[in-house]
């Protein structure tokens, strides 16, 4: 058998790959999310809450219901198929804070729920703030010229 | 009429981001801490350069609500803080624009510890 029979052979057995359904989940959940929080935008607006307020509102509105739903075990049985629905709104930086918070309880307040809830979100300041500075510092550097 | 005209947008330019990190994951292996990682530093880019602010415009939740809506808010931030604070504001600017989401995820996550027992892996 050459390589490329090989090739064929091995491609052949593989997995077939879940990608398109992957895909469609992510696109739906995550689009969902998107347009929920589009809703509750304009459903604080209508309540007269200042815009700056609203906007800020929004975020916090999707974090606490993440937060509640990982709290309650459900979070993980619809990431489980949204896949990166769930992940890459803001409802996956939330669980990404509760889920670690929760499971090292019993490591104490401190080095358990304290330490470990910045396991993930850790990392996402660091990186977000090191981009951030540096562009403060380049976009002041521009503006002396 | 407008309002489902903003759903829309939102639901299809939130949802292109999220088709976009689950071809990561599937095709590169790339971690879902990467992927966040990925999407902050992208959304400060992406800010910095000019492209991310029309997109909002346009989009607006599903621009703001995906981790590079995150990256967005402190870029922003920092663009505002320097213009008011000179170069300090790089250093200042960031967590005023992100500071109701990372504030809300410490305070929600800790309570949720205190009240909720981790659930056993199904």
């Amino acid at each position: 058998m050459n390589k490329k029979a090989y090739g064929e052979y091995v491609k052949a057995r593989m997995p077939k790959s879940p990608l398109l359904k992957d895909c469609a989940f992510a696109f739906l959940v995550g689009g969902l999310i998107c347009s929920l929080a589009e809703s509750l935008l304009h459903l604080y607006l209508y309540w007269k809450i200042p815009e700056e307020t609203a906007k800020t509102l929004v975020p916090v509105t999707l974090v606490f219901v993440s937060a509640l739903l990982t709290g309650l075990g459900v979070f993980d049985d619809i990431a489980k198929f949204a896949g990166a629905g769930t992940l890459v709104p803001i409802t996956g930086f939330a669980n990404a804070v509760a889920a670690p918070a929760i499971e090292n309880k019993s490591e104490g307040l401190i080095m358990g729920v304290g330490a470990k809830m910045f396991t993930i979100a850790g990392p996402v300041i660091v990186y977000g703030t090191l981009c951030s500075v540096v562009y403060g510092v380049i976009y002041w550097i521009v503006g002396l010229f | 009429m407008e309002f489902l005209l903003h759903l829309i947008k939102a639901f299809v330019v939130g949802g292109l981001f999220c088709v976009l990190a689950q071809i990561l994951i599937d095709k590169t292996m790339l971690t879902p801490a990467r992927i966040l990682v990925l999407y902050v530093s992208a959304g400060v880019l992406l800010t910095a350069v000019g492209l991310y602010k029309p997109l909002v415009d346009f989009a607006g939740c599903g621009a703001t609500t995906p981790l590079t809506g995150f990256g967005y808010s402190l870029a922003e931030g920092v663009r505002k803080a320097v213009d008011e604070k000179g170069l300090i504001g790089a250093l200042t600017g960031g967590f005023t624009g992100a500071s109701g989401g990372i504030a809300a995820a410490i305070t929600f996550g800790y309570l949720f510890a205190l009240l909720f027992r981790s659930h056993p892996k199904k």
